[in-house]
């Protein structure tokens, strides 16, 4: 039996459908069974991240509905054979689907995978409520920015109510230089603050556009800086114990330097 | 990057105003509560009061009134009878 893990965080816009399609082809190139369930449903997103948008026939209300079934419904990755995706609806009515039925969903899908990661959408409505109904366990993205702290202790706040105690955190977008010169929160501000415990750090990037723009996970990319962040927190995921690298950026002017004589 | 301002002892670092402002909000966040749960109290407010004393229920208003350090429900329960038949 496998475990369901729920990505959320809240605010908009903080990178939950990066994440999870990341720590999904994280896991699978790990050789983990993993199933993919896009639960915003009216925007579906995360197809487009995962390079699987034309091939999308049946979606998640569908599912529901019992026009389809999950096995039916789900689009294997082009890349890996043990990663999978349930795309969600387009349609418009959000509250087609309930949290019982999204919990049954998940409790059968826990059957044949080792995990279940579902992107939750923006907010604490209906569809937060659909998106963590099966989870065992719950990721919170957070930016180091005021409104996603605050709202993501909104969230956990939520998380615990409905007996979600596994949650830990994902710090995104994280600037280092800005850090470094005191005026970005670092890492260990919002741990304080939240008092979550912490499952990784991934950097600001330019490399996350242009992967959503190829269709292709970052986590997938060696090199890449938030692609090796997204790796370790797969890693982490599955109880290896990876040191928190220290990250850095290049555009500060000792960086630059650096870089200029070879020295980075 | 060096930091001129900071050096002649001007302004902060805007971590440090995000910081102290995140844990003013998150303790006022926090200790807030939901006009479902002030419901609920008022509910079971009602309901033990009632076995003592006749309520004016519409005339009930429980307000949950807060500080930066404290935090208080503020409730007025107009009385319109006490019961006879209730022994202490």
């Amino acid at each position: 039996m496998g475990k369901a893990i729920v990505i959320t965080s809240g605010k908009g816009g903080v990178g939950k459908t990066t994440t999870t399609a990341n720590i999904g082809a994280g896991l699978a190139a790990l050789g983990q069974q993993v199933a993919l369930i896009d639960a915003d449903i009216g925007l579906r997103n995360l197809d487009l991240f995962m390079g699987l948008e034309n091939r999308v026939v049946y979606h998640l209300v569908d599912v529901v509905e019992g026009r389809a079934s999950w096995k039916k419904a789900i689009i294997r990755d082009k890349r890996f054979e043990n990663l999978v995706l349930l795309p969600s609806a387009q349609v418009r009515d959000k509250d087609s689907v309930t949290p019982e039925q999204m919990k049954e969903l998940v409790t059968e899908m826990k059957q044949e995978f080792d995990f279940v990661l579902v992107d939750c959408p923006a907010g604490i409505e209906r569809g937060f409520k659909n998106a963590i109904a099966g989870a065992d366990q719950a990721l919170m993205v957070v930016n180091p920015e005021v409104s996603s702290v605050r709202d993501a202790d909104r969230v956990i706040g939520l998380l615990e109510a409905d007996g979600i105690s596994d949650i830990k955190l994902i710090v995104n977008r994280l600037r280092p230089s800005m850090v470094k010169r005191g005026e970005m929160l670092a890492i260990k501000d919002i741990v304080d603050l939240l008092a979550v415990k912490l499952i990784g750090v991934v950097p600001e990037d330019e490399g996350i556009v242009i992967s959503s723009n190829r269709g292709e996970p970052i986590a997938l990319t060696q090199s890449a800086k938030a692609g090796l962040a997204f790796q370790n927190i797969s890693r982490r995921l599955l109880g290896e114990e990876v040191p928190f690298v220290e990250w850095h950026d290049n555009d500060t002017f000792f960086g630059r330097l650096k870089k200029l004589f070879g020295m980075e | 990057m060096f930091d001129l301002r900071r050096l002649w002892g001007g302004k902060r670092g805007s971590r440090e105003q995000a910081k102290e402002r995140l844990q003013l909000i998150l303790i006022h966040d926090r200790s807030s509560l939901s006009p479902e749960l002030l419901d609920l109290i008022k509910q079971r407010i009602l309901s033990v009061l009632n076995e003592f004393v006749e309520i004016d229920e519409q005339g009930l208003a429980i307000d949950l009134e807060q500080t930066e350090e404290t935090s208080a429900l503020i409730t007025n329960i107009p009385i319109k009878a006490v019961r006879r038949n209730v022994r202490a």
